[in-house]
């Protein structure tokens, strides 16, 4: 494919990218080459230049072949409109939605033009990450109307769900339209957890950002923290430590297996065998435990830094963690039987809560729980930085895209991750552990992207005038796969609803930012 | 079934001792009669509400109910409507999306009732502060008895943080 032509400037980084800006017919044409080679869509967000006398700009970030293309269409002060993507992507619909509740930047005849994640804390026509943009700001929760589709027929009716759940669960709200207990549709309103994190950023220096990073997702601290060091490095042009790539890898699969852990627990305990919730989260303790002895932070949080990572291994942690590596490996194998055997598990884990793998490539279904839809992607696997590059990762897929697939593809990268450790235990390099960073260029753009546990994350970072942040855009692997959950209940009872959620267990803190 | 069984007695016992309740947790206290907490004793009922949080502490308020903490061995149970709860464990910074249905759920909780703010955002806005988005501390939007920090703090400390809610300030 020729998405990559002359005037595509390379980002320099751990990520292979290319950048270009362009005007709003090749915004269109270059999206359709990249669909139609096979490519997706992976982020899109706006941003305010008029501070460079340049008006606004929206960009998206495209999964080609060659690696990370991000384009950038300039777009007039007055009127910031742009052509609609989502014809072509439709993941692009809640995204370019957020972008005006953001920016004021309007898809223009995008088919849903209603606000998603902005409720009542400021109004429509102020735009929070606009330059003038008072952050302190202040409104009154006044009303907050939204039309949600209804559904209407011989015995539907509605059962509205949330934002304060009944489990342990983070704010958002289900439309759930019924009949009898069986989901006709779901809707989703999401937002509620919005906080205000990008307009945060642009407060921070570049090392203060770290902290705040490790803060988007809690649950994927590691993928964040590492996707906004790559940024960082990238806009820094700095050199990281090998044994520091290492450690975040050691890192990285660590968070992989304590969350595949805890969500097989719970998905046990969905499907009333609590003896699997017992058994995973003493596996999942125990390494957090370890985690917080070794690394001093239970769920590793700004364990990696900008330049590198602040906590090492020692040959004896090394040791230790072989141990813990062997051991858990054994229980898994067990539990895995268990759970496969087990009539009463697999009657609920099977056919429930289905995406097929041609919805998966249509609506772009993205991480674990796309692979357990036949969409083999795998950034370790497709574009490996280092060090996955010398670990040759094996990914795991499915095809039958239900609860039990998802189930099966967290237990195959459990055992992944186990061997990845090892590997990595074995062949880690020698040397310093970090390293400070040069200062940023300015007026650069960064970016860093990883596989999270839950799917690719993303962070694009542009410096202002003296190097510092002046804007930086996280996208978690939720945006794409929420829409998904909505289908997958389709034609489900109520009650399987837990069960599906936590199948594929998606961030509302990482998609509300 | 001898798997399940077997995996069972492999284990056996892990769960840690209960910590002691820890005046220093303690910022405001509620008009609560003794007799009021002798009626709890130690059967609290929990409604967790995530404020708008990262998730981080929702990881460890997951883990007190593993086998090493075992909250429920303690008379301890999460329920799933704050008009079932004594003690709303709440999550923060508060986000501005989240205000109204924090002071609804508050409102629904049946008197008397207990509030703990969990984690540094939920005790003085964290990372996130106060914003256009985000109330910052819980306290900024409902009357808060006990407030545990850390980033996240470690179930050990939320244990600590719920028993001292429920026990009578030493006179």
């Amino acid at each position: 494919m020729n998405s990559l032509n002359a005037a595509n400037i390379e980002i320099p980084g751990a990520v292979k990218a290319w950048h270009t800006s362009v005007d709003a017919p090749r915004w269109l044409s270059q999206c359709r080459q990249v669909h139609d080679d096979g490519g997706r869509l992976v982020a899109l967000w706006g941003s305010d230049e008029r501070e460079h006398n340049a008006g606004f700009a929206v960009h998206c970030a495209l999964a080609t072949r060659e690696g990370l293309l991000w384009l950038t269409l300039p777009l007039d002060a007055q009127h910031p409109a742009y052509p609609d993507i989502s014809v072509i992507f439709p993941v692009a619909a809640r995204m370019q939605r957020a972008v005006y509740d953001l920016l004021g930047l309007h898809a223009a005849d995008a088919a849903d033009q209603r606000k998603w994640l902005r409720h009542a804390a400021w109004p429509d026509g102020q735009f929070p990450l606009r330059k003038d943009f008072v952050a302190s700001l202040q409104t009154d929760a006044a009303n907050d109307d939204y039309p949600f589709v209804h559904v209407s027929g011989d015995g539907v009716h509605e059962i509205p769900v949330g934002p304060v759940h009944a489990g342990t669960i983070e704010p958002g709200h289900f439309r759930f339209s019924v009949v009898g207990e069986r989901v006709l549709r779901l809707e989703e309103r999401l937002g509620y957890a919005h906080k205000g994190i990008e307009k945060r950023f642009e407060a921070l220096s570049l090392t203060q950002g770290a902290r705040l990073a490790g803060r988007i997702s809690g649950d994927s601290t590691v993928a964040y923290a590492w996707a906004y060091a790559m940024a960082v490095e990238s806009v820094t042009n700095a050199t990281v430590p090998q044994r520091a790539l290492w450690l975040r890898a050691l890192f990285l699969e660590r968070e992989r297996i304590a969350n595949h852990l805890g969500d097989l627990g719970y998905l046990g305990g969905d499907a009333a065998l609590s003896f699997g919730f017992t058994q995973f989260w003493i596996l999942k303790e125990q390494m957090l435990h370890l985690n917080k002895a070794l690394f001093g932070h239970r769920y590793l949080m700004d364990c990696v830094i900008p330049g590198g990572v602040a906590a090492d291994v020692s040959a004896a942690d090394a040791a230790q963690l072989m141990r813990e590596t062997d051991a858990l490996e054994q229980t898994v194998k067990t539990l895995h039987a268990i759970y496969d055997e087990h009539a009463g598990v697999q009657d609920r884990f099977l056919t429930t809560g289905i995406v097929t793998p041609a919805l998966a490539a249509q609506l772009g279904l993205v991480g674990l729980a796309g692979r357990a839809s036949a969409q083999a992607w795998d950034l370790r696997a497709q574009r490996p930085c280092a060090p996955y590059h010398e670990l040759d990762m094996r990914m795991a897929t499915h095809r039958n895209g239900d609860v039990a697939a998802r189930v099966s593809v967290r237990f195959e990268e459990i055992t992944e991750s186990l061997r990845l450790i090892r590997r990595i235990l074995t062949l880690i390099p020698e040397g310093p552990a970090r390293s400070g960073f040069p200062p940023a260029a300015p007026r650069a753009l960064g970016v860093g992207w990883i596989e999270g546990w839950r799917g690719e994350v993303l962070v694009a970072l542009h410096t202002n005038d003296i190097g510092g942040i002046a804007r930086l855009h996280a996208h978690d692997p939720s945006w794409q796969n929420w829409p998904l959950l909505e289908h997958a209940v389709i034609g489900n009872i109520v009650p399987d609803f837990p069960l599906i959620n936590k199948s594929f267990n998606l961030s509302y803190s990482g998609h509300d930012v | 079934m001898f798997k399940i069984i077997n995996q069972i007695f492999k284990n056996g016992i892990l769960s840690d001792v209960a910590p002691l309740p820890d005046e220093a947790l303690r910022i405001t206290t509620q008009q609560l009669h003794a007799n009021i907490l002798n009626t709890f004793g130690r059967a609290l009922a929990i409604r967790h509400i995530d404020a708008g949080s990262c998730n981080g502490c929702e990881l460890e308020i997951h883990a007190l109910g593993n086998a090493y903490y075992n909250i429920e061995g303690l008379g301890i149970k999460f329920v799933a409507s704050p008009r079932h709860a004594d003690l709303l464990l709440v999550t923060g910074p508060v986000s501005k999306h989240m205000e109204t249905a924090l002071k609804r759920s508050y409102a629904a909780t049946p008197e008397p009732k207990l509030v703990v703010a969990v984690g540094d955002c939920g005790c003085d806005g964290g990372i996130f502060g106060e914003s256009y988005a985000s109330c910052g501390r819980v306290a900024n939007v409902i009357p808060v008895d006990i407030a545990v920090p850390g980033c996240p703090p470690a179930p050990t400390a939320l244990l600590q943080g719920i028993l001292t809610a429920i026990t009578l300030p030493k006179t």
